[in-house]
């Protein structure tokens, strides 16, 4: 195991924060609105069957 | 091989089935790959004789810039499957790869300037290949703006696609623009060149490989997500018109 970062430590560990921060609000964006828009369907599927 | 089977996926129900019947697979491959080739490049490969420490930051630079030209060619692909066949998984397949392009090219730029400070003395310069990676992300900035512009989703897989092929050009010439070009900060790409000149060091290689292989698994596992997310709202706003027209 390598960790001496030495004087470019705040370089590398602030490019690993700033990027798994955007991948994580990716993720975590893209599976809310995908759960938010599973239930609005279901709920338009539900309505659409009572109605006939 | 019949080619003409993938046709077939062009059916929403049946592309919505089959890929969420591979998710759990690619989600595990992807934990695997990402995690496990950060983890290697980040704390068990030596630092640069030169670059030092940063020479790690390279295992999150290089597979998002790759990603970030990558996903635009899968975007041109698809906007031309829509232009030609009018399939619309494949419109909204481009649609949901856009903001994850997006991101890897913020992910690219970000990290090029936090790299660059130390190792060029200087966070930016209008070299190039960083000057096309910005217009590219602007590109991509205008792309979703346009289908988020527009309410008809016919028009705006019409129009974004012709947007598409454009920005295409500036996918192309950020990959490149140091060969075009031949100068410019940025250097050019080493991950081919082993055995020639000035390689990547084999200390380097294989963990950068198994971090390209976590991107492109991260993009597959994300992009069917928010394709099928983008199947499920075009089939709502199809229900609720219906709705409305009584």
């Amino acid at each position: 195991m390598n960790l001496e970062l030495g004087k470019y430590a705040e370089a590398v560990l602030s490019s690993y924060a700033v990027s798994l921060v955007l991948i994580f609000s990716l993720v975590w964006l893209s599976l809310r609105r995908s759960r938010k828009v599973k239930a609005q369907l279901d709920e338009v599927e539900v309505r659409r069957k009572q109605n006939g | 091989m019949n080619l003409n089977a993938l046709w077939e996926y062009a059916n929403p129900l049946k592309f919505m089935r089959t890929t969420e019947r591979l998710l759990p697979f690619f989600a595990v491959a992807t934990l695997i790959f990402f995690v496990g080739g950060l983890i290697w490049g980040f704390f068990f490969t030596p630092n640069d004789y030169r670059q030092g420490s940063t020479v790690k930051i390279m295992f999150i630079h290089v597979p998002s810039a790759m990603m970030a030209i990558n996903i635009w060619v899968m975007m041109l692909v698809t906007s031309l499957v829509w232009i030609v066949r009018r399939h619309h998984v494949s419109a909204l397949a481009a649609r949901a790869a856009a903001p994850i392009g997006a991101v890897m090219t913020v992910i690219a730029l970000a990290t090029g300037a936090i790299w660059g400070q130390p190792m060029w003395g200087t966070w930016w310069a209008w070299d190039p290949r960083l000057t096309s990676f910005l217009i590219l992300f602007l590109f991509y900035l205008g792309y979703m703006a346009l289908w988020a512009a527009i309410e008809n989703d016919d028009t705006a897989a019409d129009l974004t696609s012709v947007l598409c092929l454009v920005g295409s050009v500036f996918a192309v010439l950020s990959r490149y623009a140091v060969k075009f070009w031949n100068q410019g900060l940025h250097q050019d790409s080493t991950i081919m060149k082993v055995g020639e000149k000035d390689p990547l060091d084999p200390s380097y290689y294989l963990p950068l490989v198994v971090c390209i292989a976590g991107f492109v698994l991260f993009f597959v596992v994300l992009v069917i997500i928010r394709t099928n997310t983008e199947i499920r709202a075009r089939r709502m706003r199809a229900l609720l018109a219906r709705e409305r027209l009584g």
